[in-house]
C-alpha cells in the first residue's frame, strides 16, 4: 500500500517531468505524427493542386520496388560489417585507454579526435585520399596507380566503411571504457591467484561483466549506422548501387518534391530503427539505464 | 559600478543615436528621386566566380536611381544543390526571395508549383528580343513565359589539332579514332550519376533524331534512335577510348583530364577554353574546337543547351520592381558583363558579333551560335527532376550498356521515363 507521501513525491515527479515531456512531444512526436500522416496522401510540391488520402498506397509503391530492398540490403551490410569491425576495434582502444600508463589523458584525448570531427568533412577527406587524381592512398605500395576507388561498387563500399569506422570507433571505445572501469580490480587480482591466463580473465571476468555496456554501445551505434547518409553522399550520392535508406528518402523528399512518397520511406525507416532497439532491449536484454556511460 | 557604466554608456548611446540620425538624412538627400527609399530586392543565383552577378546587381541597382537595390544572395555551384536550396525556401512560401536565376531545366517545375509569375506585356517583349527561339524555349512553360533569358550555355567537341587532324564528324568516327591513337587516346565527357550525365544522354538521343518526351506527360523515345544513341555510350564506356574514371566524370575532371594531356578529345561547355589557356598553355597551342559530334551520320548533330533564365518570386513583396530589375539584370548589358568575365555565352543572338564576344571566343564565336541554334534542349516538364533521376539510374554505369545488345537497356529507360512523368515509384 502506498503512503500519502509516496503519492505526493509521485506527482511532483511527474510535474517536474512535464516541461520535458510537452517538449519531446513537440519536436519529436509532432514531426512523427506529421510524417504518417504525409505517408498516407498523396503530396507532391509540385503539383500543389493535386493530391488527397491515398491509404496505403505509398507503401505498397515502396516496398514492391526493386529499390528500396537493394538500399536495404546496402544499408544492412554496411551497418553490420562497421559495426562488427568498430566493436573489436573499439574494445582494443578502450583497452588501451584503460591500461595506458603514462599519457594517459593524451592517448585518451588523440583517439577522440576522429568523433570530433565533423562527418561530412571526414567524408571529404577521405574521398580526396582515395580520388585517383589528388590523393595518396593509389601511391602506396601493392595499390595499382589507377585504381578507381569511387567506380565499382564493393571498393566504393570498402572506403565509405573505412571512414566510417574511423569516423565512429572511438564513441564505441568511450562507451566500453565506461564499461571497463565498473569492473573491481579485485576479480583480475582473485583470477590471477587462482592461476587464470590473461585470455581467461578477458573471456570469463571481462566480457561477461561488459556484457551490458557491449549491448548499449552496440545498440547505439547500430542505430546511427542505420541511417548512415553522409558519407555515401558526399563519395558517390549513392551511384553504383551505393545508395542507402536515408539517401533513398532524401532522393524523394527534396530533389522529387514527393512528400507521400518521402514520407512513407522515412516512416519505414523509423519502424526499422525501432525494431533494432526492440530486438536489442527485449532481445538480448540491453538496458540503456544501466549500461549508460557514469549511470 | 553601474552607475559608472551608465554615466559612460550615456555619451556614448547618444553619439550613436546622433550618427545614426546623419546617416539618415544623408541617404534620404543622395538617394532616390522620388523620395521614398529604394527598395531592397534580393537575388538568388548560382556563383559566378569572374564576378558576374555583383557586378550586373551593382550596375541595376546604380542605373534604377534609387528605385531598388539588388542584392546578391549566391547558391553553390552544384545545379542540383542550387535547386534543393531554392525549392525548400520556395516550397515554404518564403518572401525573403525575389529574383530567381533558374536553371533553364527548372521552369516546368516552378511554374507549375506557381513559385514564379508570368511575364507578359512590354517586359515579355524586352525579355525575349532577338533571344535564340530555343533558349526562350527553355524559359517557357506551356506557351506562357516565366523568365527573362540570361545568359545560355553549350558545349563544343574539344580536340587536340597536334593528335588529330581533321575534328570527327561522328561519334564513332571518334571513338575509333581515339583507340587508334598511341598516346591520349581517350575522350573526356561527363558520366557521373547526376545532371550532367542527363545532358550527355540528352544531347546524344535528340542527335540521334527523336526525344526523351514529346510533351510535359508524353514519353516518345522511338526505339530506333534511342539504340542507336545508346550504343554510343556502350561503345564508348566499353572500350579503350573511356578514360579510367569515366563513371565519375563530371565537367571540371573532364576539363583536368584534357588539360592534363591525357585525353585527344573532349565534349564540354566554353569555359574549357579560357581555362586551358589559363591552366595548360602547352595543350592549349593546339587545342582545336569543333561542333558536337553526330550520332547518325548525314543527320545534324542537337548540341547540349544550359544556362540561366531570371525568374521573379511569386512570393516577392517586391514584383512590379523585381521585374524591372530582372529586365536590366537581364538585358543586353548585362549579358556582355557575362561574357567578358565569366565567359557565358549570351541569350541574345545579335550579340555575336559584338566585341566582347569575339573576343571572348576568339575565332568560334559563330561556332558557339550555331552550336546554340541547333542544340536540343532538355525536356520541359513540372516531372523534369523525376524524369533525369530515372533516366541517369537507367543507364549509369554507363559501361552496363552493352553496345551490341542495346535492347535491355532500351527497354528499362523506357519504362522508368514512363513511370517517371507519372511520378509514381521510387526513384
Amino acid at each position: 500500500m502506498k503512503s500519502e507521501r509516496t503519492r505526493s513525491e509521485r506527482k511532483l515527479a511527474w510535474m517536474l517531468c512535464a516541461p520535458a515531456v510537452v517538449a519531446m512531444l513537440l519536436v519529436t512526436a509532432y514531426p512523427i505524427v506529421y510524417a504518417v500522416i504525409l505517408s498516407l496522401q498523396d503530396v507532391d510540391l509540385r503539383f500543389p493542386d493535386e493530391g488527397g488520402f491515398v491509404g496505403l498506397s505509398n507503401y505498397t509503391a515502396v516496398l514492391s520496388s526493386d529499390l528500396w530492398w537493394t538500399d536495404f540490403f546496402n544499408t544492412v551490410l554496411i551497418m553490420v560489417i562497421s559495426v562488427a569491425i568498430e566493436l573489436v576495434l573499439g574494445m582494443a582502444i578502450a583497452l588501451v585507454m584503460y591500461r595506458a600508463i603514462f599519457g594517459r589523458g593524451v592517448v585518451r584525448t588523440s583517439v577522440l579526435i576522429p568523433y570530433g570531427i565533423i562527418t561530412v568533412v571526414a567524408a571529404f577527406a577521405w574521398q580526396f585520399a582515395f580520388s585517383p587524381e589528388t590523393g595518396f592512398v593509389n601511391n602506396l605500395p601493392l595499390i595499382p596507380d589507377e585504381k578507381d576507388w569511387f567506380g565499382g561498387r564493393f571498393s566504393s563500399f570498402a572506403v565509405i566503411i573505412m571512414a566510417e569506422v574511423w569516423k565512429t570507433t572511438p564513441f564505441m571505445a568511450l562507451l566500453l571504457l565506461a564499461g571497463l572501469v565498473t569492473i573491481d580490480s579485485q576479480l583480475y587480482e582473485a583470477a590471477r591467484v587462482d592461476g587464470a591466463t590473461a585470455w581467461q580473465r578477458f573471456t570469463r571476468i571481462t566480457l561477461p561483466l561488459m556484457k551490458p555496456a557491449i549491448l548499449v554501445a552496440l545498440l547505439f551505434r547500430t542505430l546511427d549506422a542505420f541511417r548512415v547518409f553522409d558519407t555515401i553522399f558526399i563519395m558517390t550520392r549513392g551511384a553504383l548501387d551505393t545508395e542507402s535508406v536515408s539517401i533513398l528518402g532524401y532522393n524523394q523528399l527534396i530533389s522529387r518534391l514527393n512528400l507521400g512518397l518521402g514520407s512513407a520511406v522515412s516512416v519505414l525507416i523509423f519502424i526499422c530503427v525501432f525494431l533494432i532497439a526492440f530486438v536489442f532491449v527485449r532481445g538480448f536484454g540491453a538496458k540503456v539505464e544501466e549500461g549508460r556511460p557514469g549511470g | 559600478m553601474e552607475e559608472s557604466l551608465k554615466s559612460s554608456w550615456a555619451p556614448r548611446a547618444a553619439s550613436l543615436a546622433l550618427a545614426a540620425l546623419a546617416a539618415v538624412a544623408l541617404a534620404a538627400c543622395g538617394g532616390s528621386s522620388n523620395g521614398s527609399e529604394p527598395r531592397e530586392l534580393t537575388f538568388f543565383v548560382a556563383i559566378q566566380p569572374g564576378g558576374t552577378i555583383e557586378e550586373v546587381s551593382k550596375r541595376c541597382s546604380e542605373e534604377s536611381n534609387g528605385k531598388y537595390t539588388i542584392t546578391p544572395e549566391f547558391l553553390p555551384t552544384d545545379a542540383s544543390q542550387q535547386r534543393e536550396q531554392l525549392v525548400r525556401r520556395l516550397g515554404a512560401e518564403d518572401s525573403s526571395i525575389d529574383i530567381v536565376g533558374m536553371d533553364v531545366i527548372w521552369t516546368g517545375e516552378f511554374a507549375n508549383a506557381g513559385w514564379v509569375e508570368e511575364w507578359t506585356g512590354a517586359e515579355k517583349k524586352a525579355a525575349t528580343e532577338n533571344v535564340f527561339p530555343n533558349v526562350i524555349e527553355t524559359a517557357s512553360f506551356e506557351d506562357k513565359l516565366y523568365a527573362a533569358p540570361f545568359n545560355t550555355n553549350t558545349q563544343l567537341l574539344w580536340y587536340r589539332k597536334d593528335l588529330v587532324k581533321q575534328p570527327p564528324e561522328t561519334w564513332d568516327e571518334m571513338i575509333e579514332e581515339a583507340e587508334g591513337l598511341k598516346e591520349a587516346g581517350s575522350i573526356q565527357v561527363q558520366a557521373n550519376r547526376y545532371e550532367g550525365y542527363m545532358v550527355l544522354v540528352n544531347a546524344l538521343i535528340e542527335s540521334a533524331g527523336t526525344e526523351i518526351l514529346s510533351g510535359p506527360e508524353e514519353v516518345d523515345l522511338e526505339q530506333g534512335p534511342t539504340e542507336k544513341a545508346l550504343e554510343v555510350i556502350g561503345k564508348l564506356a566499353n572500350g579503350g577510348a573511356a578514360p579510367p574514371s569515366l563513371s565519375t566524370s563530371d565537367e571540371d575532371t573532364a576539363r583536368l583530364g584534357f588539360e592534363a594531356g591525357e585525353s585527344a578529345f573532349m565534349t564540354n561547355y566554353t569555359f574549357a577554353y579560357a581555362s586551358a589557356k589559363e591552366e595548360a598553355p602547352d595543350v592549349f597551342k593546339n587545342m582545336g574546337y569543333a561542333r558536337f559530334p553526330e550520332v547518325e551520320p548525314g543527320t545534324p548533330s542537337k548540341p547540349p543547351l544550359g544556362g540561366f533564365n531570371l525568374a521573379v518570386s511569386s512570393y516577392s513583396e517586391n514584383k512590379d520592381v523585381a521585374f524591372e530589375a530582372a529586365t536590366c539584370l537581364a538585358n543586353k548589358d548585362s549579358q556582355k558583363t557575362a561574357v567578358e568575365l565569366d565567359g557565358l555565352p549570351p541569350s541574345r543572338s545579335d550579340l555575336y558579333t559584338d566585341k566582347t564576344v569575339t573576343s571572348a571566343y576568339p575565332g568560334f564565336a559563330g561556332l558557339v551560335k550555331e552550336s546554340i541554334e541547333a542544340s536540343g534542349p532538355r525536356p520541359t516538364t513540372p516531372a523534369y527532376q523525376d524524369v533525369s533521376l530515372a533516366v541517369q539510374r537507367s543507364l549509369h554505369p554507363p559501361d552496363k550498356i552493352d553496345p551490341e545488345d542495346t535492347e535491355s537497356v532500351y527497354d528499362e529507360l523506357k519504362s522508368n521515363v514512363e513511370k517517371a512523368v507519372k511520378r509514381e515509384g521510387l526513384l
